[in-house]
């Protein structure tokens, strides 16, 4: 978040001058809001409008880190901070290879992160934007009933200093609409329910495209009416764009710097190495301007960068911050990660996508003789362990016979393990989409993965 | 100790401001928590953390709409600005002038704190991080990584609504976790073990803190021999302490007044019908003494209660906030909560769990031929519409002929709740509550406590490789 000029890099400067002889000090100040709106059947349910800062404050010296936050910017409780910190250092263990980012000379790359017309969208019209979201879910099919619609948007700005000359603050904001859909069938003891859902997301609300955010979410409820629950087999799955983000954000979890240096990681000795298909190529790309979680600058300040992680198969390359970085011999890929003032920098993925293919998911299904569309991943949190590679999820979707996409499937589950999974993985669909996570999705093809059900 | 102190006048006045001309319902909630975490990874503690979160969220209702302003500045200003956002945001409040007198209600703790965190030293948490890495890696030389937590907090927040009602509490948390990872010739494998109370340092007087690592440590390595899990439907066993996740996903969310409301709950309209086996009753009990998910009073100021929701099998009630209750006209049931005062409360579970059945633990798998005992369940979710849960087994065994067996690689487990509660076919009589969870919904994070005894069910799906 560079090239805007925020008051708050005064208050991080001021923090970072009140460092003392051997010290490695680091501020972190943010101050946002949000407004939330979420409407059910014509009315507002709930309407939101808040304000919110705070500061984060890093102290390293002789190897020992201590760290302290507060959710707020008054002056008192900054020195408060800035002492707790100070205080917490002499418990840390000494790190040889604790330190704060070294500004790296790399450019960075601009990004448009404020859009003014948000900035000045009226409160009215966004209500109206979460109701003119209703109506279109509720009249794209008769069988569907809209659980809520939500229109949010936040805003916010950081600045970042410390005491090895790094300085950055920025401002960004960003919107969504978003419903969740019920749909029904039968009566009595024979009546079903399914759900969906719907978004689009835009740096203003003139970039949503509501039509089809409510035709999605009609979509995704309704395909599911009737579904059962089928027998137990192997077959070769489809991932629908969405899913296949989710699956994207799992297997970059073990290209993860720091899970690497603490041996956490199941490709920890594997650079070089043909751990996925050849069709493979996955790629962390912030500077993208049109990924969602595009940014031109890292949770450290330094600038964000496009990582090639596997290519054509190969594993290339970790990502790292600063930290994970020094340990691990090389530089930081600029993938320090910041979960707000409350943390300390960690590392992960900013933007991931694999290389898209060429063909649709239409072309994609017309090669599956026996297999799995899955629409819905469920569980990912608790059935996959990235550690030992295992991965199990719940599951919901429609079979394909023969080229063809068939009757819908519930309380399945999908498994096999993630290093299998990448070198299962026989097509990536070309049909690119950027979705509000720090993933892309497309469709993706994967022979060989357990479904289990009856 | 109270920390924070709004003036019982400011209140007034600034509810009072709040309602206006038209609102019905305005309420103030305010806390100011401090915090303190370690982490210690890779041998080394990395950092103690010191936090502090102080603010107030307001809350204006008129008709059915609920305006919500929150703000980090506790004057009186401050909070009249975030009321005056708040009435906008509802359109029912500004204008008017209304008088709001409140009483404040007697104190209710379910729990005695003997050693406030704040009083001990940082040194001696750190310590406890220490004493699990240690004990962790001397369990066995496959141990090649571990990783602990040591997390307190304490909160004191004060709630003051329009109907008079004034209540304050003081909410001490401890929580501990450790993680290992074993390494032998099939990979990497995990062991996870926390524990979290609502009480201060003393728990420490009671856990074993040695063991724990430990336990975390035998279970990485024990999946070191692990076969992958069985792929299909069968019987499952699930050890007590370690299942009550099954509840809080398979019915527990489903039994939340706000889902009720809108018809996205598989449970609407069944009060009264059978909807589990008769050996199940269901408790919800926010007032247990020391667990996870305990507190005074609900985050809506109601003091918390004991609700038995599903008795012998039988639906005898839903879970209750002030929104839905004030809809039907009927008491809360003390259920109404909140991450934090940036958040709007709604209906949650605090403590749920499964009281003792009849049966003997050992004889439930002695009389099991084939299937799978899960010795520890990790987190789940719930598509409560359709009934569909997933939970994942981080520790698990093959059953043949009636004994446990072979060691399982992890996996999830994948069920319809209304089936599965039907198919509880043994319950034993070994009641213990479970690890501290976090509970998400609608994108807050609550904490919970959850248990049960040992027991069957017929028929869930596994969700691993093997045929």
């Amino acid at each position: 978040m560079s090239g805007f000029d925020s008051d708050l890099q005064e208050v991080a400067d001021r923090v970072v001058a009140q460092a003392a002889p051997g010290e490695q000090v680091e501020a972190y100040v943010t101050r946002g809001g949000e407004t939330e709106v979420r409407v059910y059947e014509g009315e507002v349910e709930h309407f939101v409008s808040a304000q919110s800062e705070g500061i984060g404050i890093r102290i390293i010296a002789d190897g020992r880190t201590g760290f302290a936050y507060a959710g707020t910017l008054d002056e008192t409780a900054i020195g408060e901070v800035l002492a707790e910190a100070r205080d917490n250092v002499q418990f840390g263990t000494v790190d040889e290879w604790a330190a704060l980012a070294e500004p790296d000379g790399v450019a960075i790359t601009e990004q448009t992160l404020w859009n003014e017309e948000l900035a000045a969208h009226p409160t009215d019209a966004k209500i109206e934007l979460a109701k003119e979201l209703e109506q279109l879910t509720s009249a794209a099919d008769q069988r569907v009933r809209v659980d809520e619609s939500n229109y949010a948007d936040a805003h916010g700005e950081s600045a970042v200093a410390s005491t090895n000359g790094i300085r950055m603050s920025g401002r960004e904001n960003g919107c969504y609409v978003s419903v969740s859909t019920l749909a029904d069938e039968g009566e009595g003891e024979d009546a079903e329910t399914q759900t969906g859902f719907g978004f689009s997301v835009g740096r203003s609300p003139a970039e949503f495209d509501l039509a089809r955010a409510a035709r999605e979410a009609a979509d995704r409820a309704t395909r599911l009416l009737g579904a059962t629950q089928p027998k137990s087999k192997r077959l070769t799955v489809v991932l629908d764009p969405f899913v296949t983000a989710q699956f994207l954000g799992v297997i970059s979890s073990t290209m993860n710097g720091e899970a690497v240096v603490k041996g956490r990681s199941i490709f920890r000795d594997r650079i070089g190495d043909d751990v996925a298909a050849p069709v493979v190529t996955f790629v962390d790309d912030p500077t993208n301007p049109k990924a969602y979680t595009s940014t031109d600058v890292d949770g450290e300040g330094l600038a964000a960068r496009r990582n090639v992680l596997i290519d054509n198969g190969v594993l290339r390359q970790f990502v790292h911050n600063s930290y994970s970085a020094r340990r691990a011999g090389t530089s930081s890929t600029g993938n320090a990660t910041r979960g707000g003032f409350a943390g300390t920098p960690g590392v992960g993925c900013l933007a991931l996508s694999l290389v898209p293919g060429e063909r649709s998911q239409e072309e994609l299904i017309a090669d599956v003789s026996d297999g799995l569309l899955v629409q819905q991943m469920q569980g990912l949190h608790s059935g996959v362990n990235p550690i030992s590679g295992d991965f199990s999820t719940g599951a919901a979707g429609m079979l394909i016979e023969n080229g063809t996409v068939g009757r819908p499937v519930r309380e399945i589950t999908i498994a096999s393990t993630l290093q299998r999974m990448l070198l299962d993985i026989v097509e990536v669909g070309g049909d690119i989409d950027w979705l509000p996570m720090n993933s892309a999705g497309m469709s993706l093809v994967i022979s060989d993965v357990t479904m289990s059900g009856a | 100790m109270i920390l924070i102190v709004i003036a019982q006048d400011v209140l007034e006045r600034v509810l009072a401001g709040a309602m206006g001309a038209g609102a019905e319902f305005a309420e103030v909630y305010a806390e100011d928590k401090r915090s303190t975490s370690a982490g210690l990874d890779d041998g080394k503690v990395e950092q103690v953390t010191s936090g502090r979160d102080r603010g107030a969220g307001i809350r204006v209702v008129a008709g059915d709409t609920t305006g919500f302003a929150y703000t980090s500045d506790l004057s009186e200003h401050g909070l009249d600005v975030a009321a005056s956002a708040a009435a906008a945001a509802a359109k029912g409040g500004e204008g008017g002038v209304r008088t709001v007198a409140l009483t404040e209600s007697d104190p209710h703790r379910p729990n005695q704190i003997t050693h406030d965190p704040d009083s001990i030293a940082k040194a001696t948490k750190v310590e406890l991080l220490e004493r699990i890495d240690e004990a962790a890696r001397s369990f066995g030389p496959e141990i090649v990584q571990v990783s602990a937590g040591y997390g307190d907090s304490r909160k004191s927040v004060q709630i003051a609504n329009s109907d008079g009602v004034l209540t304050t509490d003081d909410v001490v948390r401890t929580l501990l976790r450790v993680s290992a990872v074993a390494d032998g010739d099939a990979g990497m494998q995990t062991g996870f073990q926390s524990m979290g109370h609502t009480v201060g340092f003393e728990i420490f007087d009671t856990v074993d803190v040695e063991e724990m690592a430990r336990e975390a440590a035998r279970q990485a390595i024990s999946k070191l021999q692990a076969r992958p899990s069985p792929s299909g439907a069968m019987p499952v066993v699930i050890k007590h302490g370690t299942g009550g996740v099954l509840f809080h996903e398979a019915c527990g969310h489903g039994l939340e007044a706000d889902l009720i409301a809108k018809g996205a709950s598989v449970y609407a309209d069944k009060v009264g019908k059978q909807v589990a086996s008769s050996l199940v009753t269901l408790v919800d009990d926010g007032t247990m003494p020391g667990e996870w998910g305990t507190q005074g009073f609900d985050d809506e100021g109601h003091i918390t209660q004991r609700n038995v929701l599903i008795e012998d099998g039988m639906l005898s009630d839903y879970m209750w906030d002030f929104l839905r209750a004030r809809k039907e006209g009927r008491p809360q049931s003390g259920n109404g909560r909140r991450q934090s005062y940036q958040h709007l409360p709604m209906v949650r579970m605090t403590n749920t769990f499964v009281l003792d059945g009849p049966d003997d633990p050992d004889d439930i798998i002695a009389s099991t031929p084939n299937g799978v005992y899960v010795a520890k369940l990790g987190g789940g979710s719930v598509n409560t519409a359709t009934g569909d849960f997933v939970f994942g087994m981080t520790e698990a065994y093959l059953i043949e002929n009636g004994k446990i067996t072979e060691p399982l690689r992890d996996g999830n487990l994948i069920g319809n709740g209304p089936s599965v509660l039907q198919d509880i076919d043994m319950l034993a009589n070994d009641f213990s509550m479970g690890s501290p969870g976090t509970c998400g919904k609608d994108g807050q994070g609550v904490p919970v406590g959850d248990g049960q005894p040992t027991l069957r069910v017929k028929s869930l799906t596994i969700g691993g490789t093997s045929s």
